[in-house]
């Protein structure tokens, strides 16, 4: 077991080492640069410019630099916001961006399960048709919808939310609700049908059998298993959450780090391409370190070497 | 033609100043003086984005000129287009207009020490010297100040540079040539003071001594206070400020929400008192044109285009870039568009006064050129007598612009328009923003957008970048004749220079090398709870006398 986890560690440290070269050099290969402007910059300050920020090496020492910067955990300047490191952007915006992405994934577990549960329980029944309904329309529905609707009705119109920020627990609910909607239903459909699934599998016709009450059956033996596909695809989408959605933090106006995806695409904030970047990939390849694990926890069938060694 | 815009204009004029009367500054200072105990004076306000930087010595932008200006001052100050004492009380011009004296007066930092001409020196050295990297440092390219272009390409030592401080209170400017403008240029945030202990502090580096309260030493109305990064700031009340007394706002809640909807929501819900133009959604716009008292509008100094590249065949022929600019609705596409543009026929927006106080655009007139659809029989016997009647036998080209959904509604209807009045043929094709500027500078275009704002108030401004080996001269026009014009203007003072800038555009329109549609505008929403805001013609907002009544 500890032997997995290391080598399983050191893959996910490659993993996320070319998730960054490979963005590296993508990232170089687009035309426009930093100091691309509507009026362009004079050629000597540009040269200034482009040796301050060692833009002027050549790429592959670029690269190298960077990569020790990484080593250190230095994310480098950020070239849209001057006087500001990748690290001083993360540092600020992350602690609101995780909020909301935690309170969505706990939304995401506390609800989804246990509705795709029931619904599995109550197969073509009007609780099952009800729950399907609105999972339906959860996962159809896109996120900038629900946040605007959101803003519109509990905002603009019975002024139980602020419009905007998250000044208060209250005004949680929007972007938790709106970050959350597609995961939760997907949750639900997904628990639903793996729980389908697991009911008919013959161990839960030999529990019932064996005369254990249901709750046990239920409880004890078939949400275990059915749980296996929802942690596979919990593991992805918590890394996702929690480090935010530019739609969501854009519409409810959360200072967070989720708009620098996009934002630092369009202003070739190189540095900040690359900090948002490897915070997303290392968040990811943990998360599905974690899955790996629990399923041990889970699923006894499942052990990550021969024990007989 | 001129008739019909003369109304149209005076009343997009008329609507600012009309408001500006409105929120007159006596009525704003009685008021507050009557409720003296109604505890300190906040006005929330959405700048609509985290500035890049609020250095003054490295701001080029609009959204970090509009915090600039109120918690910078420089020795002028301009709004509404006229040139007020700022902490220069007074200049004097030598004879031959080359040597300018401006005399300060006693004013303070906020830290509460004194700010002496030394410390504009120092400003404005550090702002040419291209190790500070300034990326608008091309702005002292157009100052005619002894040897500051050179000392900002890294030719010559910032030592040679013809400013100086004659003693703390006196500060003098050497031109290389009489410049008309350069007093109202000196309003600009490059020409502003800065501290240097504040500048140079190993914390403050690259302008985030700006943003660090300890370090945001200021001299304008205003001081920042508080700074989060994506989020918001907050302004203070300069107390150390030399006009202090006329300042009636004492904090401002700055915030940086840049979700239109999300900041006109909370707008309408109070939360906000100012928003700045782009937090109002575009969709909203016609609306509040038409009935939101609210809602102001003001002519911004620059103007909307298309560029034809002169270095292809296709555009040789002056009679066939001539139909093309002759068959557009210019009215049309305002009407469109309808944020209140003026439809454009010159390069030179509205907003200019000339040596005789006449508006440089008015003057101008619009070359022939009919606004409307007047033009379009003209257009089509241009395109005959160039060979290629009915558009017959035109190649195909293709219309490029950077990916945005107003800019390519623009150019359907020009495509239209050429099509429909002209039988010519041509393709959009939209590139992301940075692609974009990349494909323009290397002229792999055939006609592509292009779009103007001045920084200083002078036509120059504006057609300076026409002038063959420009850096902006994205058409690549070369005209001898032009360039002369423009060289002239460069270094002369009323009369010839505004001679010489009506007979530069008089060139310019009738070669042609762009298609100029409309000039542009600017807005804001702002509570009538704000009165008193004051507004440079150069876009940047002034709270400095405002206050809040509520």
């Amino acid at each position: 077991m500890r032997n997995y986890f290391v080598r399983r560690l050191f893959y996910s440290l490659l993993t996320v080492i070319l998730i960054a070269t490979v963005t590296f050099f993508m990232m170089h290969s687009i035309p426009g640069g930093p100091f691309t402007r509507e009026k362009p910059v004079p050629p000597e300050i540009m040269r200034v410019l482009n040796e301050k920020y060692k833009l002027d090496q050549p790429l592959y020492m670029q690269y190298l630099d960077y990569m020790k910067g990484l080593a250190t955990f230095n994310l480098g300047p950020s070239f849209s916001k001057i006087g500001i490191t990748v690290n001083e952007l993360i540092v600020t915006g992350f602690p609101a961006t995780a909020t909301v992405g935690f309170l969505a994934s706990l939304l995401i577990v506390a609800l989804g399960i246990p509705f795709g549960i029931i619904s599995a329980l109550k197969q073509n029944k009007p609780v099952d048709y009800f729950v399907m309904f609105m999972a339906t329309l959860g996962v159809t529905i896109p996120s900038f919808v629900i946040a605007t609707m959101f803003i519109y009705f509990f905002s603009g119109k019975l002024g139980w939310v602020p419009p905007f920020g998250l000044s208060s627990p209250v005004s949680y609910i929007g972007p938790v609700v709106a970050l959350a909607g597609y995961s939760l239903s997907f949750v639900t459909r997904l628990t639903r049908s793996s729980m389908l699934e697991v009911l008919r599998q013959d161990y839960v016709r030999t529990a019932r059998a064996n005369g254990l009450r249901e709750w046990s059956v239920i409880g004890k033996h078939a949400v275990k298993n059915a749980l296996i596909p929802v942690i596979t695809y919990m593991g992805p989408t918590i890394a996702a959450l929690m480090t935010g959605s530019f739609v969501v933090e854009k519409i409810f106006a959360i200072p967070g780090i989720g708009r620098y995806f996009v934002e630092s695409v369009n202003n070739r904030d190189y540095t900040v391409i690359m900090g948002i970047t490897v915070i997303f990939a290392a968040f990811y390849v943990l998360m599905v370190l974690l899955v790996d694990m629990a399923y041990a926890l889970i699923d006894p069938r499942i052990r990550f070497e021969k024990e007989s060694k | 033609m001129k008739k019909r815009l003369f109304p149209a204009l005076a009343a997009l004029m008329l609507v600012p100043m009309l408001f500006i009367s409105c929120g007159n500054k006596t009525e704003a200072v009685t008021e507050k003086a009557a409720e003296p105990a109604a505890g300190p004076v906040v006005m929330n306000w959405n700048l609509a984005s985290d500035p890049k930087t609020i250095d003054p010595g490295l701001n080029g932008a609009s959204d970090g000129g509009d915090v600039l200006s109120n918690t910078f001052e420089g020795l002028v100050r301009e709004r509404s287009g006229e040139v007020f004492p700022g902490i220069a009380k007074s200049w004097d011009v030598s004879e031959d207009g080359t040597v300018i004296t401006f005399h300060l007066r006693e004013s303070k930092w906020s830290d509460g020490s004194d700010l002496t001409a030394h410390d504009f020196v120092y400003g404005w050295k550090r702002a040419m010297d291209p190790a500070t990297a300034s990326e608008y440092g091309w702005i002292w390219h157009y100052t005619n100040v002894v040897n500051a272009e050179a000392a900002n390409n890294g030719e010559v030592s910032l030592d040679e540079v013809g400013i100086r401080a004659v003693d703390d209170m006196t500060f003098e400017v050497t031109l290389s040539a009489p410049t008309d403008y350069f007093v109202s240029l000196t309003a600009f945030y490059h020409f502003m003071p800065v501290k240097q202990s504040s500048v140079e502090d190993p914390a403050g580096a690259d302008g985030a001594w700006a943003r660090t309260p300890a370090l945001a030493v200021s001299n304008g109305a205003f001081k920042v206070t508080s700074y989060k990064v994506g989020d918001g700031m907050t302004l203070e009340k300069n107390e150390n400020y030399w006009n202090a007394d006329k300042v009636g706002i004492d904090k401002i809640n700055v915030k940086f929400i840049d979700a239109a909807s999300t900041a006109y929501n909370a707008y309408v819900a109070g939360e906000f008192d100012f928003l700045s133009n782009t937090s109002i959604p575009p969709t909203e716009i016609p609306r509040l044109i038409a009935e939101n008292p609210e809602f102001y509008v003001f002519p911004l100094l620059g103007t909307y285009y298309y560029n034809f590249n002169m270095d292809l065949e296709m555009w040789q022929d002056v009679r066939v870039r001539k139909a093309l600019a002759y068959a557009i609705d210019r009215e049309k596409i305002v009407e469109v568009t309808a944020k209140g543009e003026v439809a454009a026929a010159g390069f030179v927006p509205p907003g200019f006064p000339d040596h005789e106080g006449n508006d440089f655009f008015e003057t101008a007139g619009t070359y022939g050129v009919s606004l409307d659809s007047g033009s379009v029989e003209e257009a089509k016997r241009l395109l005959a007598e160039a060979g290629y009647p009915n558009g017959e036998g035109f190649p195909k080209f293709t219309l490029m612009y950077n990916t945005s959904e107003g800019h390519q509604l623009v150019a359907q209807m020009v495509q239209e328009m050429w099509k429909t009045n002209l039988g010519i043929e041509c393709t959009l094709e939209n590139q992301e923003w940075a692609v974009f500027q990349d494909t323009r500078k290397q002229g792999d275009y055939e006609v592509s957008r292009g779009g103007w704002l001045t920084d200083f108030l002078d036509p120059m401004g504006l057609l300076a970048i026409f002038v063959d080996g420009n850096d902006y001269n994205d058409p690549n026009y070369n005209n001898p004749a032009y360039n002369a014009a423009m060289a002239k203007a460069s270094s002369t003072y009323g009369a010839e220079h505004y001679e010489a800038l009506y007979e530069a555009q008089d060139i310019l329109m009738n070669d042609m090398p762009i298609v100029p549609v409309y000039h542009y505008t600017d807005y804001f929403l702002s509570s009538p709870q704000v009165k008193g805001w004051d507004r440079s013609m150069l876009g940047a907002i002034d709270f400095t006398t405002a206050t809040v009544v509520r």
